[in-house]
């Protein structure tokens, strides 16, 4: 697949005896939703460790528009453009929502220790740059009016959106998304899903694990499962949704019905 | 950023001058006490130094460091080194100095990058065993080659020549006298001045902010894009240059240091003058260096005659007395204001998470 961003391929996991990711294989197409489903346990959130160079992989590669993505530590990864959100949520509690959002500018900023000492007028534009595009980014998901408030008092859903506002001021270009709808109620969902809608209109492809069935048929062009570190199917929503290894691993209680 | 006061701009002018003017005054009312008071304020500015260096490293990026003094060791013996009869260099301050930042900032990069993956309790010990190594060091580096001297230390040390002035002795304007000391007051407060506005200016800036997400989470700043290992090696490198820069000011006053001068002890009070006053938080810590290095010297000048006019005699000496004062303020402290007497915001709500 020529247009893909995010190639994965063979990538293998182990911890221990356990397998947690066995020769996993897909293509993350340019500024697309990519959904990423299976049971509890199947390896989804492994994957995304992975690929953000949390965790080293045994076996396989990952390559990036084309070039590998090789013994990169998360830093860098987010660096080249592929930003991330954490299941159970990990904002930085005790600062405010706006300072989340501006410590996400860090890695697309470059003043260093004598710009910060001097305060010299390139450091000064460039902070006002970053409180600026941190304001754009907490307006653009809803919270601009919550900007002082500390990450840890917002509600959960707020807390959910506010990871995704910090991530996009990386100025990714893959944005993986872990569980964004987890603990969200039925109208959070709804505006969940037209600010990722957005997110894509942006050109930015976004990488989904869900649970939310609903949310993800709707919403993803292609969905990979995985079950017990395996992908058993990928294809389109409707493709997936048929496939009866799929149904028996996972959707056949949902989707059946 | 400095707290509500800065709110009313003509109020924060008049709260300038008569800070200023304070200051000015200070070490010749002092000296009307008597001299030994303004070499004690003179100390405690040092410690007000060494404290936000060590604000840098434990304060804004929370890596527990008790290997601190090593840095101020490592600034002294640069000083005394180049500016002593020692190894007959005679280097003016405003050589050393810098190079002293900077010798003392290598040596947080050393101790830096073995320690990185360290945290809490671990990186303690490690710290703590760095502090005892640089000072075994400085120990007996005399032998085969004398670089130290060992145990006896190095003597007649430069003191500091600015504008004609020499430091180490009393200049007569007239009938006025200005002496060494009270000049090295006002060089060491000038000094103090650049060391407040540097931290402030790092707190509040891209770097601080990065340190800031470290202490929170360090996980999820690896995953914004944030180099941890630089930044941590950056803290230690900008706290070690403090600890430097005050090191070789001491050598200068003191005209005389040892390896003595340099123990674990002098690093867990330069911690507990930062945790006291608030870690994080730049004039809590200056509060704190100076509480700590000013009530131990009034106990001083106070327990012996306060004893004597009560009871006859002296029934416990100030000594005891400071070592038991200081127990029951840190237990006070750890009760009643747990993330010091001036908290930053930031750690005030770090710790109240701890106790929900």
């Amino acid at each position: 697949m020529s247009s893909a961003i995010l190639e994965i391929s063979g990538i293998t996991k182990r911890f221990g005896g356990l397998t947690a990711l066995s020769d996993v294989s897909f293509a993350i197409p340019e500024k697309s939703i990519f959904g990423l489903i299976g049971p509890n346990g199947a390896g989804k959130t492994t994957l995304f460790n992975v690929l953000t160079g949390l965790y080293i992989h045994d076996e396989g590669t990952f390559s990036f528009r084309g070039k590998p993505l090789q013994d990169l530590t998360p830093d860098r990864i987010a660096a080249l453009g592929i930003a991330r959100t954490f299941q159970n949520i990990r904002l930085f509690a005790n600062l405010s929502a706006l300072e989340n959002v501006m410590i996400g500018r860090h890695v697309r900023t470059k003043a260093g220790v004598w710009g910060a000492i001097t305060r010299n007028a390139a450091t000064r534009a460039e902070e006002a740059g970053i409180e600026k595009r941190a304001h754009e980014l907490l307006t653009f998901v809803g919270l601009d009016a919550r900007a002082n408030e500390l990450a840890k008092h917002l509600s959960y859903g707020d807390q959910r959106r506010l990871e995704i506002a910090r991530a996009l001021a990386t100025d990714p270009q893959v944005l993986a998304l872990d569980e964004p709808a987890a603990g969200m109620n039925a109208t959070e969902k709804i505006s969940l899903r037209s600010l990722l809608e957005s997110i894509r209109q942006q050109g930015i492809t976004i990488l989904l694990i869900e649970h939310d069935v609903k949310l993800v048929m709707g919403l993803c062009d292609r969905i990979a499962v995985l079950d017990y570190g395996k992908k058993i199917a990928e294809g389109m929503p409707s493709e997936v949704q048929r496939d009866p290894k799929v149904i028996e691993a996972y959707l056949g209680a949902e989707v059946a019905a | 950023m400095m707290g509500t006061w800065t709110r009313n701009p003509q109020l924060k002018w008049i709260g300038f001058v008569l800070i200023a003017v304070a200051l000015a005054i200070l070490p010749f009312a002092l000296a009307q006490v008597g001299t030994a008071w303004v070499r004690i304020t003179n100390f405690a500015i040092l410690f007000v130094l060494l404290s936000l260096g060590l604000n840098i490293v434990v304060g804004f990026a929370g890596l527990l460091d008790l290997g601190y003094i090593a840095f101020y060791a490592v600034g002294a013996y640069i000083y005394a080194l180049l500016a002593s009869p020692h190894f007959g260099l005679h280097l003016p301050w405003w050589m050393i100095l810098p190079i002293g930042a900077t010798v003392a900032c290598i040596f947080g990069i050393l101790l830096g990058a073995p320690t990185l993956k360290l945290r809490g309790d671990y990186l303690a010990i490690v710290t703590l065993g760095f502090g005892e190594i640089v000072r075994i060091f400085m120990n007996n580096l005399s032998d085969p080659i004398n670089i130290t001297n060992g145990p006896k230390g190095i003597s007649t040390i430069d003191s500091i020549k600015l504008a004609g002035l020499d430091f180490g002795n009393n200049t007569r304007i007239g009938d006025f006298v200005l002496s060494g000391t009270i000049k090295y007051y006002f060089f060491l407060l000038a000094i103090m001045m650049i060391v407040i506005v540097i931290n402030f200016r790092l707190q509040n800036s891209r770097i601080g902010r990065a340190w800031e997400a470290i202490r929170e989470d360090e996980m999820a700043a690896r995953a914004m894009g944030i180099n941890t290992t630089r930044m941590k090696l950056l803290a230690f490198a900008m706290g070690a240059s403090f600890g430097g820069v005050a090191g070789g000011m001491f050598s200068a006053i003191q005209g005389f240091i040892s390896p003595e001068s340099f123990v674990l002890n002098e690093s867990v009070m330069v911690l507990a003058m930062v945790v006291l006053g608030g870690m994080g938080n730049i004039w809590g810590v200056v509060l704190g260096a100076v509480l700590l290095s000013f009530v131990p010297e009034i106990l001083r000048y106070t327990v012996e005659p306060a004893q004597k006019a009560m009871f006859g005699h002296q029934i416990i000496e100030a000594e005891v007395l400071r070592m038991l004062l200081f127990g029951f303020a840190m237990v006070g402290m750890m009760l009643y204001r747990p993330a010091g007497i001036l908290p930053s915001a930031v750690r005030k709500r770090e710790l109240a998470k701890a106790d929900a």
